[in-house]
């Protein structure tokens, strides 16, 4: 019996050493450089957060096939929160201390990212945000950037395009959810100056099945010449085919939270003649070919379709340009240092992605203004561009 | 606010089309708890899996009515497999216990759906299309009314295999009184594992109804079964009218409260109306107070 114990004792100590001479001599292979991405790929938010897990994998491959960035490979970590923002704080703490990554491009949902901000600011890595609201760059955080357009922007937006048709009351029906609230907290900011009054807002749950009880209160309302809704996921889908239920015959838009094919296909039917403001990405084959973006969204709509099989939307171009962005800054910086970084990515200019032309500043983490926002409208269960004339 | 009658009725039909969806769940809780005096946390589950199950094999190629009659007997299955494996597995627990450990099975149900699924919305197309009926100055989808007569159909379907049945006479024998049934020779394993499959079937049939009008995730089964929970017992817990009577005023409760209160409220009424009923109405509208002799 010890004779055994002897042997065996010496076989995990030959083992250990072992494994550390193999974990020595892979050392320079394991040396990749970690970039970091909570997304909402489940629960309410999936279908800006699934999108945005695949083009993140298939371009973080595609670099790393041309050789990866600085002489360096990528390794991508990707953790789904779910929508939830208590999950996603926790998952931003295990890429800061377990995977020590250095950046992040992610936080799906207003929710999620305003949950995780803090997280990389005291760790001070910096942060590209998938998200809509517009506080999450306003005030300017030096840590923190984002791609897709503002809500403030889709109002301004939409406001314009009302005006244009000579329609100046409104209705608002929100998802009490941080975007949808968010955005309608900037409409109603918004509106005097843009001359629109809004003369009802309604509201409901993200997860509600049945919005009739409110579009009967916004129809009974005197005056409204339009309805807005704010809101992504399950809720605008829902909202819309109300509102056909109901035949209200008053314009109707939605913002770019419902900018994906998904929206069409679960609206079905009801969605034709609804109006929303978009990135170029949506309508990548109708642009005129005189258009900045147009090979930038064509490129990118190929390989989406082609690697996922799905329609593209414009969260996953999002992502591709936050993952353009910081690649493109890392290389100027000709290091991952994070501060090096965070500096080039503030000083990204010029750069034309699927959302439209960025030009960074210390002051504006976004970049993107009107021009990048078109107004699109569904038309047969397809995007068409809606032109400056207004039609 | 000039309150009209259109307003109104509008009010009423959203109530009367979520109303059935609890309604049919509501059924469901109610064979169970009948059958075996447990109160079915995975019922909401069984909603879920009738209406994924169907659009992913439609999704597979199957036409739909063909995909929709293999969901329900699937569905049953896992009823079926719930009870076998999880609650006579427990045999002589408590009641508290039996509950939680259904509450695990909707978690662990959940989860598999996730994986063997995906995580995003589907629909399904209406059986009637989806041009809505105009009455009085509103409007109702064709499909809310397939799904309030699927519930009276469901319910008098029910009713005729309890009463009238010899199965159904076991039922009532069981869930008159258990050692009583197996004393007289009743298989009780066998009979109460029939009334789990049922209640997954009649919930598989419910999702397969309800997926046109609300969608369907692998997550709508949690707060469907705390909506369904709370019409059973407000309708009365061991009665089936009960439950179809109680899911329709939940759901115009709701309705009414989404139109004339706020709708930021809607969901606090299911769990006003359990609290309510706990306190002052134990036995709900229909069901018969227990009686116990110390």
């Amino acid at each position: 019996m010890v004779k055994e114990k002897r042997m065996i004792g010496r076989l995990p100590i030959a083992a250990l050493g072992l494994g550390l001479a193999a974990a020595l001599v892979a050392a320079p292979a394991w040396a990749q450089v970690k970039i970091g991405a909570v997304l909402s790929a489940s629960g309410p938010a999936s279908f800006l957060g699934d999108p945005e897990k695949k083009t993140l994998e298939i371009y973080v491959a595609d670099i790393n096939a041309k050789g990866g960035i600085n002489g360096q490979k990528l390794q991508l970590v990707v953790y789904d929160d779910g929508g939830d923002a208590n999950a996603a704080r926790t998952f931003a703490t295990r890429l800061v201390e377990e995977d020590k990554v250095v950046a992040m491009v992610g936080g799906t949902t207003t929710g999620t990212t305003m949950a995780m901000i803090p997280v990389f600011e005291d760790a001070q890595i910096p942060f590209i945000s998938l998200a809509g609201a517009i506080e999450i760059i306003q005030p300017v955080r030096k840590w923190v950037f984002k791609t897709p357009h503002t809500d403030r922007m889709a109002c301004e937006k939409i406001f314009a395009d009302l005006k244009r048709r000579n329609l100046t009351t409104v209705a608002l029906i929100s998802g009490t959810d941080a975007f949808g609230h968010s955005m309608r907290d900037q409409c109603i900011a918004v509106a005097p100056q843009a001359g629109i009054k809004i003369a009802t807002v309604e509201n409901y749950g993200p997860g509600d099945s049945d919005m009739t009880p409110q579009l009967t209160k916004i129809k009974a309302t005197a005056g409204v010449q339009a309805v807005i809704n704010t809101g992504f996921g399950q809720g605008p889908a829902i909202v819309t085919r109300n509102y056909r239920q109901l035949d209200i015959a008053y314009p109707f838009y939605q913002s770019h939270g419902v900018a994906s094919k998904q929206f069409v296909d679960l609206a079905g039917a009801a969605a034709n003649g609804v109006r929303l403001p978009a990135a170029a990405l949506l309508v990548a084959d109708k642009l005129p070919d005189s258009d900045a973006q147009k090979s930038v969204v064509i490129a990118y709509k190929k390989a989406y379709e082609a690697a996922a099989k799905q329609a593209v939307s414009t969260f996953g171009g999002h992502a591709y340009d936050g993952l353009m962005i910081l690649t493109q800054a890392a290389q100027r910086a000709g290091s991952f240092d994070k501060a090096r970084v965070r500096d080039e990515i503030e000083r990204t200019t010029g750069y034309v992605g699927t959302g439209g032309k960025v030009n960074m500043s210390p002051a504006d983490h976004l970049g993107l203004d009107l021009s990048a926002f078109r107004m699109l409208e569904i038309k047969n269960g397809d995007w068409t561009l809606v032109s400056d004339s207004g039609s | 606010m000039g309150i009209t009658m259109a307003e109104f009725l509008q009010f009423f039909f959203s109530g009367l089309t979520v109303g059935a969806i609890y309604a049919l769940v509501a059924i469901g809780f109610t064979l169970i708890y009948n059958a075996s005096d447990v109160i079915n946390f995975a019922q909401g589950e069984f909603v879920m899996l009738g209406g994924m199950i169907t659009v992913f094999l439609g999704y597979a190629g199957l036409p739909l009515p063909l995909a929709a009659v293999i969901a329900v007997p699937v569905t049953a299955a896992v009823g079926f497999a719930l009870y076998r494996f999880a609650i006579a597995a427990a045999r002589e627990a408590t009641a508290v216990t039996l509950i939680i450990i259904t509450i695990g099975a909707s978690i662990f149900i959940r989860g598999a759906a996730e994986i063997a699924f995906d995580k995003r919305f589907h629909s399904l197309p209406p059986l009637f299309g989806s041009n809505p009926i105009r009455v009085g100055g509103a409007t109702i989808l064709p499909q809310s009314l397939v799904v309030l007569g699927g519930a009276l159909i469901i319910l008098v379907l029910l009713w005729v295999f309890i009463d009238r049945t010899l199965f159904g006479k076991a039922v009532i024998a069981i869930s008159a009184n258990r050692t009583a049934a197996r004393l007289v020779g009743i298989d009780t394993r066998m009979i109460v594992g029939v009334c789990f499959a049922l209640a997954a079937g009649i919930g598989a049939v419910a999702g397969i109804l309800v997926t046109p009008i609300t969608l369907t995730s692998y997550n709508v089964g949690t707060l469907l079964a705390l909506k369904g929970f709370a019409a059973a017992m407000l309708g009365g817990i061991g009665s089936a009218t009960g439950a179809v009577v109680g899911g329709v005023l939940l759901g115009l409760f709701e309705a009414l409260a989404a139109g004339y209160i706020s709708a930021s409220y809607k969901d606090a009424v299911a769990f006003l109306v359990i609290v309510a009923v706990l306190f002052a109405m134990p036995q709900g509208l229909l069901g018969t107070a227990k009686i116990e002799r110390v």
